[in-house]
């Protein structure tokens, strides 16, 4: 079989939903369909939800589903799930592994969620220190993971751990997928900046996970860990935003309807925030082109900079334009919430969670560094850990 | 256009084949032809610029008729491959009358809409790259209600961007639009001292000097309005050459350095600051695109396009400039290395046909987003 081309996908996107029409069906319900239909990722395998078609002709699906008001899946919701688990799934799982996980994740149905972060290796994540022993047909998992999103919601987790610890450390570890509902897995709340608890501590304690689960071969894991994470950051910027689509809405909304507000000072800072954010609106729909083209640039790294930063700024300024509204707070009770609400909660929620931007899904520091490294080619700086074993490393 | 009207049509920011061509011939003729040690030599000769390197780019390539429709003698191309000129031009900061001729008072004169008389003659030449001509307003001047610069041909005009080069000046007055050429009586162009060593400019003295009206009035404020729009936008990709030649210099300098046992280039502190620039440049590069291809494609989002590339590309530009000053060290600092030319042309863009600040009050104006 050929690979459908656009006007193929059109007509597949066209005859879902015929069969499935949007007002009338469930989101659930839509999104299997979808995946059945080859169209949930069309560069996917078929039978995996996808045609084996051109990546760069999502968009053609993408642009048919949305004119007709199609359910999506929210991926604030299954952000992990569906922007970097299924990615290292597709690309290390075995068929049986694929089967299973591949389409409730993508119909929402089953959350996933992320055990990488440790409380001693964030930045350097290759030095984390949970353990994986072989015992039989199973692997028994002992650490503490940090920083966990949706830890208390997810029914599986990607899970990187170390199964030797006498070699270097980006050699000694393995990549797990692991079940949250497991004997030994225990999540607490860690309430953040916010007053909520978006994210959590996980105790791993004698978790039992059969080497059926395990993902990619024995102590490659952080080869298999870096599709992950490069799909982590690459998963923002595929999206088309219209203008005002950011965070910029709400502020040059509240510039309009409420003159009061305006100062000579705040009007500079809006003015030249509004700019920025409308050229990064423009770099990311030219690096969607790019992908469309064929041609995917190295832009992509940057946009999670450009916005980790412009949110701030604006959500900041946001604070300020507010006046005595600004320092009010909607509400610090401590709620342990199923999404990221940007837009529907006040400006201090955003200013608050903006911080985040910046740390998530690696800092802007260490962005700064593989831009430096990886697309300006600037020499590494010197290190002292390659080749010493994990065990001999300071602490 | 208000602040609630849909982005239509998307805009195309990449580059066509074509395009791609065309920055091939004009990089490989501005290597041959303005390599940085001649741009320093001919800022200290007496002419500015080099005829040579001029036929070469306007007949040669032709690219001085991008803009004019193959009707009027032009290439009948688009702002989006006179764009990628001027990112090349950028790149080697070269002196060439292309913006202000070719761009603007090309553009100007195509704003008439005449298909014969004495404009479409002069287009016909400025196509040719046979004749120069010039807008003589004032460098600075922003488009949007630019005021015609003198009453009457009696007045002094300035500073007034590559008048030397120019074989006609286009002189707005409160009656019209007239075509002055620089050696008829009484028009005296008395060179001044540029911050821009590769911009020259000039005072334009006019004292009962002649010309050709080519235009009323209202017609005139239209088509200057039309022509600084076009600079502005097009400047744009002019400071995206510039910046991106200022990060890949300064890359390939701190590679090569080496203090403390190590290339400085791996210092973290420089790493940042030049990843920084990456980003810039590469968002730069998509707002200076989507300038070019709104007046290519006489879209309405062009003015606000247009401030938006402006009121980024300025500034990326003289940060890109002053980072390579500061990073190549006592080096940046010295007449032989061409940095400085990089710094005095960025900063000088920073002014040409308005400022950031001038642009961002175009955009609070067009966003409804008003002063206090
Ligand atoms: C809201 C939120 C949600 C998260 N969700 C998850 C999740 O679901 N799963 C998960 O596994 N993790 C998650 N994380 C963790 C996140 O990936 C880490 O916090 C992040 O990678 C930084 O690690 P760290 O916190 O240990 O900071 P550290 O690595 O200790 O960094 C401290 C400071 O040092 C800087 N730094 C470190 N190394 C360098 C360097 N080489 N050069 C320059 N500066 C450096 C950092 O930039 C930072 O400013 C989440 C974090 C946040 C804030």
């Amino acid at each position: 079989m050929t690979a459908p081309d656009a006007g193929e996908l059109r007509r597949l996107t066209r005859e879902l939903l015929a069969a499935h029409p949007p007002a009338t069906t469930g989101r659930t319900d839509f999104l299997k369909a979808r995946f059945d239909a080859g169209l949930a990722w069309v560069h996917y395998p078929v039978g995996l939800g996808g045609l084996d078609a051109p990546r760069s002709l999502q968009p053609v699906v993408d642009a048919e589903l949305a004119a007709a008001n199609a359910p999506d899946n929210d991926p604030r919701r299954i952000g992990i799930g569906l922007g970097m688990a299924a990615p290292t799934i597709l690309g290390f799982g075995t068929d049986e592994q694929k089967q299973r996980f591949l389409k409730p994740l993508w119909a929402g149905e089953e959350v996933w969620c992320q055990l990488f972060s440790e409380p001693g290796a964030g930045s350097d994540l290759a030095a984390l220190g949970t353990r994986a022993v072989r015992d039989g047909e199973s692997w028994v998992v002992d650490g503490q993971k940090v920083w966990t999103s949706s830890a208390h919601v997810a029914r599986w987790a990607i899970l990187i751990a170390r199964t030797d610890p006498d070699v270097p450390k980006h050699r000694g570890i393995s990549y797990f997928i692991c079940d949250m509902t497991d004997p030994g897995v225990e999540v607490r709340p860690l309430r953040q900046i916010t007053g909520e608890a978006e994210f959590n501590e996980v105790f791993l304690t004698g978790v039992r996970i059969p080497d059926s689960r395990r993902l990619g071969p024995v102590g490659e894991g952080w080869k298999v860990a870096q599709t992950t994470l490069m799909n982590e950051r690459v998963s923002i910027g595929g999206a088309r935003i219209p203008r005002e689509g950011g965070m910029i809405g709400p502020v040059a909304r509240t510039w309009r309807e409420r003159p009061g507000l305006r100062t000579p000072d705040l009007h500079q800072r809006l003015l030249t925030l509004w700019v920025e954010a409308e050229v990064a609106r423009l770099t990311g729909e030219r690096l969607r082109q790019q992908l469309v083209a064929g041609q995917p640039g190295p832009e992509g790294s940057g946009m999670k900079l450009a916005f980790a930063r412009l949110n701030q700024e604006i959500s900041g300024l946001e604070v300020e334009l507010l006046g005595d509204e600004g320092l009010l707070y909607s509400d610090w009770t401590m709620r342990r919430p199923e999404l990221v609400d940007f837009t529907g909660r006040d400006a201090g929620y955003r200013y608050l969670r903006s911080k985040g931007n910046s740390i998530e899904g690696g800092t802007s520091e260490v962005l700064l560094n593989i831009v430096a490294e990886r697309v300006l080619g600037l020499p590494a700086e010197p290190r002292n850990d390659k080749d010493v074993a994990w065990k001999d490393l300071s602490r | 256009m208000t602040a609630q009207t849909a982005v239509g049509q998307a805009p195309d920011l990449l580059y066509s084949e074509a395009e791609e061509d065309l920055r091939a011939a004009v990089r490989s003729l501005l290597a041959d032809r303005a390599d940085a040690p001649s741009v320093i030599a001919r800022t200290e000769s007496d002419t500015p610029y080099d005829p040579r390197l001029w036929t070469a780019l306007a007949t040669g390539i032709g690219a001085a008729g991008l803009l004019v429709p193959e009707e009027l003698g032009g290439q009948g191309a688009t702002h989006r491959e006179a764009a990628v000129v001027l990112e090349e031009l950028g790149r080697s900061v070269a002196p060439a009358p292309y913006l202000t001729s070719s761009v603007v008072a090309t553009e100007t004169l195509l704003a008439l809409g005449a298909q014969d008389g004495p404009v479409a003659g002069l287009l016909a030449q400025l196509a040719e790259g046979r004749k120069v001509a010039v807008l003589a307003v004032p460098f600075s001047a922003a488009s949007a209600g630019t005021p015609a610069a003198t009453g009457s041909l009696d007045a002094t005009l300035g500073p007034i961007a590559d008048a030397a080069a120019a074989d006609v000046l286009l002189v707005p007055t409160a009656d019209g639009l007239h075509a002055v050429a620089t050696d008829a009586p009484g028009v005296r162009v008395e060179p001044l001292v540029p911050l821009d060593l590769t911009r020259p400019l000039a005072t334009v003295a006019l004292t009962g000097a002649t010309g050709t009206r080519l235009a009323d009035a209202g017609a005139s404020a239209r088509a200057v309005d039309r022509g600084l729009l076009a600079g502005a936008g097009l400047l744009a990709s002019e400071q995206l050459g510039l910046a991106e030649w200022c990060l890949t210099e300064t890359v390939r300098h701190t590679r090569e350095r080496h203090q403390f046992n190590r290339p400085v280039g791996s210092f973290q502190s420089l790493k940042h600051r030049m990843a920084q620039l990456w980003l810039e440049v590469v968002s730069a590069r998509a707002a200076a695109r989507n300038a070019a291809d709104a007046l290519a494609t006489g879209s309405p989002d062009t003015p606000l396009a247009v401030a938006v590339a402006q009121a980024y590309c300025s500034k990326v530009a003289v940060h890109a400039a002053e980072e390579c000053v500061q990073l190549h060290g006592g080096i940046g600092m010295t007449w032989e290395h061409p940095a400085h030319l990089y710094l005095k042309r960025a900063k000088a863009d920073a002014t040409a046909y308005g400022t950031a600040g001038r642009h961002r009050e175009t955009v609070a104006a067009l966003m409804e987003l008003p002063a206090p």
